[in-house]
Order: structure tokens, then C-alpha cells, then sequence
């Protein structure tokens, strides 16, 4: 069984208030003694894979985006069975609540969540603000690490189609709305790769043609929670221009910037239709022969990939 | 490529992370990023004089200086790193390039094979993708001490 929602001003205008949980609620909820039958686990999943160890939410487990997550040598993330084993070595069973938050305004909790819900996991939730917001608020830090009574986990096959697009489906995607998230300067493709590191880049630069350029982090508050209802209609609804009803797919660089995006979309405009391209620019900025558009404007989709 | 190539001090570093298990190394690297001394009094004021490494997931700034020997041999160079605490990855590196690397000569520091850190078995643990930083980090040093030996000479 899950646990309660949360019920406030600012999420209930949310379209799925159930997909967050504040860091007034989560301490409440510790302080209960809710993390003592495993019905509730508490993820942290930061860029930094050390910065969990430097102290983190009482109770927390940690879960690293790249080396829990993705497969070490196929470029996926892991699967049904992997998913199982990391989940249960966490505590967390499949009925479990688990609230997930991270540094960088939850942009790597965010991405966590999303592979969660490629697994199906049912009831899975962000902090909002992430550690940034815990730890402004002067809230409990711990660098002990809990050992978890192992959770039951089945081996459940990951479902990607609903919410993960590949590079063929962008391609038959292109006249549907797609957002980049990327900052302007790798949208307009003035920067094709990290200086002085040309071969970790793309060969190309620009963006997928008709993609509409909202940077992830304005979706955020300084505080690094997710800006309100009517601040992000005003953003996707007026500034990109996504009408009710839209099917979506949001990129980045490699995915996990537009899971922060895919995460509001989704769960707090009620967009029914979002997909994470994950191969995102370091796929399509080296395919061959994609349709690419550099500069500010937004372009049109080309005949010839219909 | 094997540490005998290293300087006593950096070689040292590389013996004590490959001594170790996979987890350990990581805490090791944790406790270098403790132990990553606060900048001088001097560079805190001055943030210009110190160059962003921005092939860094965090913020990483970093300058050197000369230092010339009484004896009026080769001069060694300080190296000055700024990481927020934030990002103990990035510092738990700058930390061990400190340690390996400070006050030794330009032709010391250069003769550092520019993978080194790929010496300290991190690589799985931390992801290649955030090694570059790094390799970033040490190539920055490698050039600025490159670049001021050269005003030396």
C-alpha cells in the first residue's frame, strides 16, 4: 500500500500532485518513524557519485544515475533483472513509496525516477527542491549509511515505449512538438562540444528541426523546486507553444536534463504523450544523414524524412 | 604505463588507491577531497587569477606559481585549486593531483603521462565520463607549467 499524498496549495494545481512530495512532508513523515517497515525508501541520486557520502537525508539510500543505472557496456539502462537486484539491495519492494531527490535542482533524481518508470514502479516520487532545498532549510544530515532489510523485487521487463523515444521515433516523431533543453548556445550549435575536448563532443552542432529551445533549469525555482502551474504553462504552453493534447518528445545531451523536463510535462502539466529521447544530442549530433538546423530559429521539418 | 615513471609522491598516491577495493578507493578519494587544502588568503581575494576548468561537471578553478630555490636550481611551482564542497569528486582529484604534484619542478610535472589518472582504478567506479575531468585538470596544469617554464628559460 502507498503512502498518503501530500496535499498543498502549490501541487494540488498540479496535474499529478501525487508525483511530489515537499521537504516539510518528508521530514514529518521521518520523524514518525515512517522509514521503519519499508513501505517508504528514500533515494538520493546526485551528479557527483561522492557527494551522497558527505551527508545526506537520515535513512537515504543512494543510487549512482550511471553506475546503478545504466548498463556498463551496451549504451542502455539496465535490465528487468538488474532493476530487481538494485532495487531490492535498496530496500525497496515493488509496492514501496519511494521518494527520490538530488543536487542540481533534482536534474539526476529526475532522471532516476524516469528509469524507475520505465520498470513500472508504481508509486515513485521527487523531493521538491532536492538536497539543495533540504539543506537550506538547516534540515537533518546523517553520512551514516543504512543498511536496508532486503526488499522483494520481481523481474519486470522495462516497457520503454510510452515514455522513451529513439532515434527512429524522432524521426517519425518531426512535425509533432519536440522540446531541446540544452543551453542556447548548444541549441544554436555555437558550441558543438566541450572546449578542448573535440572528441567527446558531436560532429555536429544545432538541433533537431521545429524543436522548441527551453533551457531545463528554467523550469526550476532559485530554490530548485519546480516553478508553479501557471509558471509553466507560461513557459511550455506559451513559449513553446504545446497545445493540450500534444504528443512530446524532450532531449538533451544524453538524456538526463530532459528527464527534469519530461518529469513537469508529464506530471504537473498532464501532458499524457511525453517521451525522453535519451540518445538525445551525442546521438543525433553523430548520425548520419539526420535532418540538423543551426541557429536561433526553430527551421521546418525537411520533405524528404517523410 | 607503470608508476615508476611517476614522481616519489604521485606514484605513492597510484600504489595506495591500486592497493585497494573498488568502494575503498572511492572513500579514499573521499578523504583527498577532505584534505584539499582552502586557497591562500592572497588567491581568495583575487578570483581573476584563478582559470576555470571547464571540462569539469562542477566548478573547478585552478592557477599555479612560480617558486624559486635558494640553492638556484630549477624553481617549483604551488598549485592552487578552488572546488565547492558540493562537488567532492571534483576536489577529492584536485586533492590528489595537490598532494602528487605541489612544489615539484616544470620537468617533474611534465613528465607525467597525460592518462595518469587512469592509474588510480577509478574508472568503473566513477564512470569514464567523469574522468575526463580529471585528465582535464591534470592537462590545464601540464600546459600553465609548460607555459610559464618557457618565461623561465
Amino acid at each position: 500500500m502507498s503512502y498518503p499524498v501530500e496535499q498543498n496549495e502549490k501541487f494540488a494545481k498540479y496535474a499529478h500532485p501525487e508525483r511530489l512530495v515537499s521537504t516539510e512532508w518528508l521530514a514529518a513523515a521521518l520523524e514518525g518513524g515512517a522509514l521503519s517497515d519499508g513501505k517508504l525508501v528514500i533515494v538520493e541520486s546526485d551528479e557527483d557519485v561522492l557527494l551522497y557520502e558527505t551527508g545526506h537525508i537520515p535513512g537515504a539510500v543512494k543510487i549512482d544515475w550511471h553506475t546503478d543505472l545504466n548498463d556498463e557496456v551496451t549504451r542502455d539502462y539496465v535490465d528487468g533483472a538488474g532493476f530487481a537486484a538494485l532495487a531490492a539491495a535498496k530496500g525497496i519492494s515493488r509496492d514501496t513509496t519511494v521518494v527520490i531527490y538530488g543536487d542540481k535542482s533534482n536534474w539526476w533524481a529526475a532522471y532516476a525516477l524516469w528509469v524507475f518508470t520505465l520498470f513500472g514502479h508504481k508509486d515513485v516520487r521527487l523531493l521538491d527542491g532536492g538536497r539543495d532545498k533540504w539543506i537550506a532549510e538547516g534540515r537533518a544530515l546523517t553520512t551514516e549509511v543504512p543498511q536496508p532489510a532486503p526488499g522483494e523485487y520481481p523481474v519486470v521487463e522495462r516497457n520503454d515505449a510510452p515514455i522513451r523515444a529513439f532515434k527512429e521515433d524522432v524521426l517519425a516523431h518531426l512535425g509533432k512538438p519536440l522540446i531541446d533543453v540544452r543551453s542556447p548556445e548548444e541549441y544554436t550549435g555555437q558550441r558543438t562540444h566541450m572546449p578542448a575536448y573535440p572528441e567527446e563532443g558531436a560532429l555536429r552542432g544545432g538541433h533537431i528541426p521545429t524543436a522548441a529551445s527551453i533551457p531545463w533549469a528554467r523550469a526550476a525555482a532559485e530554490d530548485g523546486s519546480y516553478r508553479s502551474r501557471e509558471e509553466l504553462e507560461a513557459l511550455y504552453l506559451g513559449e513553446a507553444g504545446l497545445q493540450e493534447g500534444d504528443e512530446v518528445v524532450a532531449y538533451c545531451r544524453i538524456g538526463e536534463r530532459s528527464s527534469h523536463t519530461w518529469f513537469a510535462l508529464k506530471y504537473l502539466l498532464g501532458f499524457q504523450n511525453v517521451r525522453n529521447y535519451d540518445g538525445s544530442w551525442t546521438e543525433w549530433g553523430n548520425a548520419v544523414r539526420v535532418p540538423i538546423v543551426k541557429g536561433a530559429e526553430r527551421g521546418s521539418v525537411p520533405a524528404l524524412v517523410h | 604505463m607503470s608508476t615508476n615513471t611517476l614522481p616519489a609522491a604521485l606514484a605513492e598516491i597510484v600504489d595506495d588507491f591500486q592497493a585497494l577495493s573498488e568502494p575503498e578507493r572511492l572513500q579514499l578519494l573521499l578523504e583527498f577531497s577532505r584534505g584539499l587544502p582552502e586557497l591562500p588568503e592572497r588567491l581568495l581575494d583575487h578570483p581573476e587569477l584563478l582559470e576555470q576548468v571547464v571540462e569539469c561537471q562542477s566548478p573547478l578553478f585552478l592557477t599555479i606559481e612560480t617558486e624559486r630555490k635558494d640553492d638556484g636550481g630549477a624553481p617549483g611551482y604551488r598549485l592552487f585549486f578552488k572546488a565547492p564542497p558540493e562537488a567532492p569528486t571534483t576536489r577529492g582529484f584536485a586533492g590528489v593531483l595537490h598532494e602528487g604534484l605541489d612544489g615539484l619542478t616544470a620537468a617533474e610535472i611534465l613528465s607525467v603521462p597525460d592518462d595518469m589518472p587512469e592509474l588510480l582504478g577509478l574508472t568503473r567506479a566513477i564512470t569514464p565520463l567523469r574522468m575526463r575531468g580529471m585528465t582535464a585538470m591534470l592537462g590545464r596544469i601540464k600546459r600553465k607549467v609548460a607555459a610559464a617554464d618557457r618565461l623561465q628559460s
